[in-house]
């Protein structure tokens, strides 16, 4: 049941096309009835699974390499379903309005639902294989959404940064998981889990530590990887809320949730992954509150909720994992909202940026409230959700047992700018006195203000519930991450406590940062250029440097000149030969210099064939070249005919008549007859390669005559031609029965080749006709080493 | 390129060139022929009409566009090969009729499958000599 939750997201996209066709505006809604369904569906594991049960579905799907689609619900895994499919529900409604006059609307449908199916197989499998195949999903179906406004140059660019930085990630997490596996003994993440001190035990620990947090990392944004993100924000709205703040992002830190019982609880974990979350929080943090950008501010407060979530995961204790689930779900919901928000100020105002927006709360007052609700939920003002998440997270920075107190002041820093990134986003656009915006706005239509409001009054109701939601939904995930039944009491109000003070502090100092935001910008502009020569560049140095080599080893061995690839192909085919026949030690007099019958009128037609390929060489005319060589393999037809092989006689004559028609259809096209080896070094070269090519083969033919045939099959194909296969004809049993496999692969690669041909000649035919030139086939061969998908990217 | 004796040569032989390849095609399986040589031949024919008078007619005698024949035979060769699946076998085994037909003898699907290797090979080399031809015109 849960496989078919799954794939119904990959089933619904391949109809909604037609969906869009029959439902027009409409077609949001019906498609958001899927992943309402899958919800509901989800909601009802909810109770059992807050009572410690699991559930586990399987299906065998490659038995032989233990790969299977075996899903399992369990605390972790439910909650994120419940994100991926709730969220998808009003990202979908919401893209309905978003995009109603978008002519790709219907392709944007069917990728993000492509997209939620694939999130849902992440989350959900429980097989190491199938995990990495729907992450990889992810990762393709995200490039597809990136880069659906195609047409402009840096939404291409980004999309494929996207898609380099968490495909090369991806990469790595695949060698990571294999190892593990391997290492664990099973292919099954539930086992693998079972089995930690084994893992962790093993010297490939720190290999596959390094590797699977490579994948996380890349895909969750950490520090030095979190550039693609904000450059993804070229997406339309709807993608950057579902993919880049409330889903696929957290998809590495689920992915470290779910493997810390396998490889978390050693000090290399806690150093390394609560360093890289702790830097990647406050640097985001930092950067968030400088932009102008709605988009870009959210999508770096984003990578720094990212880096808190990886942080607390690092730190790996129970409070850590109660404030990493929590916080999970309250940014989920606060980001979700405030993208929307984003969106819709855009769609109605006519801007992003938050310097040209003011007054905005008495246009569009819907909005206005949904992104009030939301940004106190983000600055953790209680009774919000996002209070009870602030709180638990400096509950657990205080009690780490390294360094506290440098952890601490980490959290407090991200935390307050976090807050001048929400006033900056909910207050500086909708308060102020007057009101101003490049166009006149107006409220936002039902489809973009339900999901924001949603999202918000949730964070306001999930805080005022905050103990039955811990009981519910945090507890069940703690448990699944700690790997053992462990309770969670959630409350609104934990007395007066230092904790409580700091949060007071952190307020305070988020409001003085908004409040001076404009000076504290101009004084920290000069920081910014450490970003000119950050990992971004890096990115952007390392492919240019692929493509350099690229272009450098193919003007290297792409001379252009098909003499050149011959006469590599024959001296090297010839001495690997050579040596490799040196090594067995089958030069005798048996096998070589020994008598061979040879009747007259073999021995004719060799000095026919002889003669022939001898005029070849020597005519001046292409059309006599081409004939000459038709009467060489007439000639050879001929010797198989007195062979006793009729199959290949009929095949090679059949053969040489078409490569005549060919050749004389080709000649046209070719610049008139160049002789080109004029010198007398590069004759000699050439007479050389002939000699040794041709010697080469007569050789190898005299060996393999006369060494005895050990061949099994040879018998056997001929016994059990007419027995098995219904056939006398050996040669074509082999062909369509026995070997029919190998036919089947070549005659798709006959196919492919024909297209190809048809596709070349035809894209020539195009561009001789608009310049009006005769087609030069060899200065056309020397431009195609400059022929590279041509990277077009923008700097900011 | 116009030849009387060519092209009154072709006009008798297209149709017996394309009886010889069907026939090298029934007869593959127990006697020298086979879908592969058929399907030369039967390209050759299509070749030397588009030889003697153009492409444009040598097209209109074969009526299909030749990439079609491409398509259409890998279908035919793929579908030959899934029908054992169907029966509970592997990939590609053998299955055939029990019944002997006249001319045919038994049929059985690597028979069918050699059917699509004559389709896809008269399809590629009629697409191949087609476009480069249609360059000169």
């Amino acid at each position: 049941m849960v496989l078919e939750a799954v794939l119904s997201g990959f089933v619904l996209a391949l109809f909604a096309p037609w969906i869009y066709k029959v439902g027009r505006g409409a077609a949001g809604w019906i498609l958001a009835l899927l992943p309402i369904g899958i919800f509901i569906y989800f909601a009802t594991f909810v109770p059992p699974v807050a009572e410690g049960e699991t559930f586990v579905f399987a299906q065998t799907w490659v038995p032989s390499i233990d790969i299977s689609l075996s899903f399992n619900v369990d605390g972790l895994s439910l909650l994120f379903a419940m994100i991926i499919s709730g969220v998808g529900a009003l990202v979908i409604i919401y893209a309905g309005g978003y995009l109603a006059h978008d002519r790709d609307i219907n392709r944007f449908y069917v990728y993000i639902l492509m997209f939620m199916a694939s999130m849902l197989g992440v989350v959900l499998s429980d097989n190491v294989i199938t995990i990495f195949i729907f992450w990889e999903l992810t990762s393709i179906t995200s490039f597809m959404l990136i880069g659906y406004y195609h047409e402009k140059p840096e939404s291409r660019t980004a999309a494929l940064q996207a898609l380099l930085v968490t495909g090369a990630g991806g990469l790595a997490l695949m060698a990571g998981l294999v190892m593990m596996a391997l290492v664990g003994g099973s292919w099954e993440i539930s086992e693998l889990l079972n089995r930690g001190d084994v893992i962790t035990g093993s010297s490939l620990y720190v290999p596959i530590l390094i590797l699977v947090l490579a994948g996380a990392f890349t895909k969750s944004a950490q520090f030095p990887f979190h550039f693609w993100l904000p450059n993804a924000m070229a997406a339309p709205t709807p993608v950057s809320t579902y993919l880049h703040s409330a889903t696929m992002v957290k998809a590495g830190i689920y992915l470290m949730a779910r493997f810390s019982p396998a490889l978390g609880g050693t000090q290399t974990w806690t150093v390394v992954v609560t360093s890289f979350g702790a830097v990647t929080m406050l640097l985001a943090a930092h950067m968030a509150w400088q932009k102008k950008d709605l988009k870009q501010i959210l999508a770096y407060s984003t990578v720094s909720a990212l880096g808190i979530l990886t942080m607390l995961l690092g730190v790996g204790t129970h409070a850590a994992l109660e404030a990493a689930l929590v916080f999970l779900v309250v940014h989920s919901m606060y980001k979700g909202g405030l993208f929307m928000v984003a969106g819709a100020v855009d769609h109605e105002a006519g801007t992003r940026d938050i310097a040209l927006l003011s007054g905005l709360r008495k246009a569009m007052p819907i909005t206005g409230a949904a992104a009030v609700l939301a940004g106190l939920s983000m600055s953790g003002i209680p009774p919000f959700f996002g209070f009870v998440g602030k709180e638990l997270i400096y509950e657990s920075t205080t009690e780490f047992d390294m360094s506290a107190i440098l952890l601490t002041v980490f959290a407090f820093l991200t935390n307050g700018l976090t807050i001048t990134a929400a006033l900056l986003v909910a207050h500086k656009p909708f308060f102020g006195s007057k009101l101003s915006a490049p166009k006149h706005p107006h409220e936002a239509p039902l489809t973009m203000w339900l999901g924001p409001v949603t999202l918000g009054t949730l964070g306001l109701l999930f805080g005022l519930l905050a103990g039955w939601v811990g009981e519910f939904l945090i507890a069940p995930a703690v448990s699944a991450v700690q790997h053992h039944q462990t309770e969670v009491h959630l409350a609104l109000w934990h007395g007066f406590s230092m904790i409580l003070l700091l949060s007071l502090v952190t307020i305070a100092f988020g409001v003085l940062v908004y409040w001076k935001h404009e000076v504290l910008g101009r004084w920290f502009a000069p920081s910014n250029v450490i970003s000119k020569w950050g990992p971004e560049q890096w990115y952007f140095w390392s492919l240019d440097g692929m493509l350099g080599f690229g272009r450098w080893q193919t003007r290297l061995l792409q001379s252009g000149y098909l003499r050149n690839y011959l006469l590599i192909i024959i001296f090297s085919t010839v001495g690997l030969g050579l040596y490799t026949l040196s090594k067995y030690n089958v030069f005798s007099q048996n096998t070589i210099f020994r008598p061979i019958d040879v009747t007259s009128y073999e021995f004719m037609f060799m000095a026919l064939i002889v003669a022939s390929a001898f005029v070849v060489t020597q005519v001046r005319s292409r059309l006599a070249a081409v004939a000459a060589l038709g009467v060489v393999g007439y000639g050879v037809a001929i010797i198989f005919v007195l062979d006793g092989a009729p199959d290949l006689a009929m095949t090679q004559f059949s053969i040489e008549t078409l490569s005549v028609i060919l050749l004389v259809l080709v000649l046209y096209r070719l610049p008139r007859f160049i002789q080109f080896s004029r010198s007398r070094p590069k004759k000699i070269t050439e007479i050389t390669a002939a000699l040794a090519g041709g010697g080469f083969m007569a050789l190898l033919v005299l060996l393999v005559t006369a060494l005895p045939a050990q061949s099994r099959l040879a018998p056997y194909f001929a016994e059990n031609s007419y027995k098995l296969a219904h056939g006398h004809n050996v040669v074509n049993v082999i062909l369509v029965d026995f070997r029919g496999f190998d036919t089947m692969g070549e005659i798709t690669v006959l196919g492919i080749a024909a297209v190809g041909v048809f596709g070349l000649l035809k894209l020539r035919l195009d561009k001789t006709r608009q310049t009006d030139t005769p087609p030069d086939v060899l200065t056309t061969q020397h431009q195609s080493a400059d022929v590279f998908p041509v990277m077009e990217r923008e700097q900011s | 390129m116009t030849s009387v004796i060519l092209s009154t040569a072709t006009r008798y032989m297209l149709p017996l060139l394309l009886l010889f390849s069907v026939f090298l095609l029934l007869r593959g399986h127990s006697e020298p022929g086979g879908g592969f040589v058929g399907g030369l031949v039967a390209a050759a024919s299509f070749a030397f009409y588009a030889f003697a008078y153009n492409v444009k007619q040598a097209r209109r005698a074969l009526r299909i566009n030749p990439r079609v024949f491409i398509g259409v035979g890998l279908l035919i060769a793929v579908s030959s090969a899934t029908y054992s699946l169907f029966l509970g076998k592997s990939f590609m085994t053998g299955i055939w009729t029990e019944t002997e037909f006249p001319v045919f003898g038994a049929i059985g699907t690597p028979f069918i499958f050699d059917v699509g290797v004559y389709l896809v090979v008269l399809g590629v080399i009629l697409t191949i000599v087609f476009s480069l031809a249609e360059g000169e015109q």
